[in-house]
């Protein structure tokens, strides 16, 4: 019983405690320094009680990161996962016509999601070059306007947006594919032989509510990926101009690491936390019911 | 038959690439019939059964429904039931919205599909009241009463295999086609579901048409039953023709609990003076242990099955045999030699092609 419960603690132990030492501590950590006053290197520090969270929610700039993130999010979360879903119901459908065209093509969607993400940020900061980028050289060709697409303080979130979706739709799309190639052909049949004359219904019969587990998925992964931008702001913009793409992470980076301000960075860390904590609690409470069919 | 049937293959073939599954293939599924497609996994029946149903289409011939042509109409125009093997329920609907299904896509617009257009629109809610009028008659011939509200996980292999029943004979088809319905159920749920699907026949009247590898499914069901080997139609017959009177080698071995004995040529000489030039064939049942029967044999092994006992036998020429001994109190030992014969009637004879030769 004792040698039992020994070999537990020794199988159980070390990935116990390396959880303990690197996420619960440091978690632990942040929490009590969010109350806190305490800057790098400082010897001491005071307790500034709700004061951090107070600056974060009640500052112009504080407010203004945590709007820009939710823009950001809105945008990029549903269109990042309809592409994605789109983007796979195609390929999925001419993999059996076109099998060789198919796989390229999956190649190259994945491609954003395999590359750094800092080397591709610079290769858009290039494309969007007011002058000398690509992206208006053809928009002028086309003879329409160009556009001041990173430095434009009303477009650069959406500019940061759209990328965000390019970078994410490959990763999505992988996992719809999976998620279509787990559906039993036989429920089609069936739907075919039941009456649904058009794809669309079929889809809407078979397709949609057989993927309910893999989109729940997605959907909580691409928000916490949209929730997290930090690269493409960091590289193209450091949140300018004049703070109009600057976002909670960035905030956090800066705040933190550029000013060594650690209680108010941790205020910011423990508020990221606990929404993407929230978020994902909720998902997961309203959709898993309904989608696993048990 | 005289009656026109209610649908038919012409001569379909069925190509993937280079692969020929069907081979001009000539079916006819008469009013009220029950026919059984029999073949080993893989011998094209189940594509034959895709191409009724207009799940694919033909590669070349036609598919006729009460003599119209519908080989180019896809399966939503044809009115065909089908049952899959994996019933293929849907699972996150509940079994009366399962069932409800062919109905409301058939009777409903997209529109009218939507939730919440029942309240706004009288039409609409006429139609719904039909469809579940429909759906508990059929619920309650299908003892499906008490489960309506569940979702297809939460019911056992029969219950589900009762709910792809009602979902298939709900919408009033012309003629319903069953893929191997029994080869997800344990025995004793087997015997009855046979017997279900025969009452079910009788009591709807709808043509069926069974896809099966069982050829004691095939026997026990059907009115009729065509033997598929390898993409070909090479049988067609009732039951009792088709194991009587096996017109080809691979018919006769196929057909029958325990696979058919063939005595090449020359070996069974004694049974038959045709053994001589043809290959003989018979059933493992109607060998008999006679003290002068022609063949001799020695026991190899025996294996006892209750109501039977099964004998493998080497005959003299290095013949492997298997007899099926009933109501033999102990059957002879390992090692033993035995005299085997059988009655004249209980012999096939088949040629060098394969082909049944009558000898009488």
């Amino acid at each position: 019983m004792l040698r039992r419960a020994l070999t537990d603690l020794v199988l159980v132990g070390p990935a116990a405690l390396a959880l303990m030492l690197f996420i619960f501590l440091p978690v632990a950590v942040v929490i009590v320094l969010s109350f806190t006053d305490y800057q790098f290197g400082a010897r001491r520090f005071d307790w500034a009680g709700l004061g951090n969270y107070a600056d974060l929610f009640g500052s112009r700039l504080g407010r203004n990161a945590l709007i820009n993130t939710l823009i950001y999010a809105a945008i990029v979360i549903p269109a990042s996962v309809a592409l994605g879903l789109l983007v796979a119901l195609g390929l999925h459908g001419i993999a059996s016509s076109l099998p060789r065209v198919s796989a390229v093509l999956r190649a190259v969607y994945f491609l954003p999601v395999a590359a750094t993400l800092v080397a591709m940020a610079v290769a858009w900061q290039m494309l969007l070059h007011p002058s000398l980028g690509m992206v208006n050289h053809w928009l002028s060709a086309l003879g329409l306007p160009t556009r001041q697409w990173l430095s434009d303080r009303g477009l650069v979130l959406y500019t940061l947006a759209a990328i965000g979706i390019w970078q994410s739709v490959g990763y999505n799309m992988v996992l719809f594919l999976a998620g279509l190639a787990a559906i039993p052909p036989s429920l089609h049949d069936a739907a075919a032989v039941d009456g649904a004359e058009s794809g669309w219904s079929r889809f809407w019969l078979v397709t949609w509510p057989m993927l309910g587990p893999t989109t729940l998925f997605v959907m909580i992964v691409t928000a916490a990926n949209a929730f997290r931008v930090f690269e493409t702001v960091a590289t193209m913009t450091q949140g300018g101009p004049a703070f109009a793409s600057d976002t909670i992470v960035y905030a956090l980076y800066r705040e933190g690491f550029v000013y060594f301000k650690a209680g108010y960075a941790s205020a910011i860390t423990v508020v990221f936390f606990a929404a993407l904590l929230l978020l994902t609690a909720i998902q997961i409470a309203l959709v898993e019911r309904r989608v696993h069919y048990r | 038959m005289t009656r026109q049937p209610v649908l038919s293959l012409e001569r379909a073939s069925k190509r993937y690439g280079e692969t020929l599954a069907v081979n001009e293939v000539t079916l006819d599924l008469g009013e009220g019939e029950f026919v059984a497609l029999l073949g080993a996994s893989g011998c094209g029946k189940s594509t034959t059964l895709r191409l009724l149903a207009g799940l694919d289409r033909v590669s070349s011939g036609r598919v006729l429904l009460r003599g119209a042509d519908v080989t180019q109409d896809i399966a939503a125009a044809r009115n065909i039931a089908l049952m899959f093997q994996s019933y293929a329920l849907y699972p996150h609907l509940t079994v009366y919205q399962n069932i409800a299904m062919p109905l409301r896509l058939r009777r409903l617009s997209a529109a009218g599909r939507l939730p919440g257009v029942p309240l706004l629109r009288a039409p609409v809610r006429r139609t719904l009241e039909g469809i579940d009028a429909q759906v508990r008659r059929i619920a309650e011939m299908l003892r499906l009463d008490g489960l309506l509200a569940r979702k297809p996980g939460q019911l056992s292999g029969g219950q589900q295999q009762r709910v792809a029943l009602a979902r298939a004979l709900v919408r009033d088809p012309s003629a319903f086609l069953l893929d191997e319905p029994l080869s997800n159920l344990d025995t004793q749920l087997r015997a009855d579901t046979r017997d279900e699907i025969r009452a079910l026949h009788r009591s709807t009247g709808y043509p069926f048409l069974l896809v099966t590898h069982d050829q004691s499914d095939a026997l026990s069901m059907a009115d009729r039953i065509a033997v598929m080997i390898d993409g070909l139609i090479v049988q067609t017959g009732t039951p009792e023709d088709v194991f009587r009177r096996p017109l080809s080698r691979a018919v006769a071995t196929f057909i029958g609990h325990n696979r058919m004995n063939i005595l090449p040529q020359g070996a069974a000489v004694g049974l038959h003076p045709a053994g001589a030039r043809f290959d003989l064939g018979v059933r493992p049942e109607d060998l008999r242990i006679t003290p002068d029967g022609p063949i001799e044999a020695i026991v190899e092994s025996s294996a006892y099955h209750g109501e039977e006992s099964i004998l493998s036998l080497r005959a003299t020429g290095d013949v492997a045999l298997r007899a099926v001994l009933r109501g033999v109190g102990s059957p002879p030992e390992q090692g033993s030699h035995v005299r085997l014969s059988a009655a004249i009637d209980g012999l096939h004879a088949f040629d060098a092609a394969g082909q049944r030769v009558e000898i009488a």
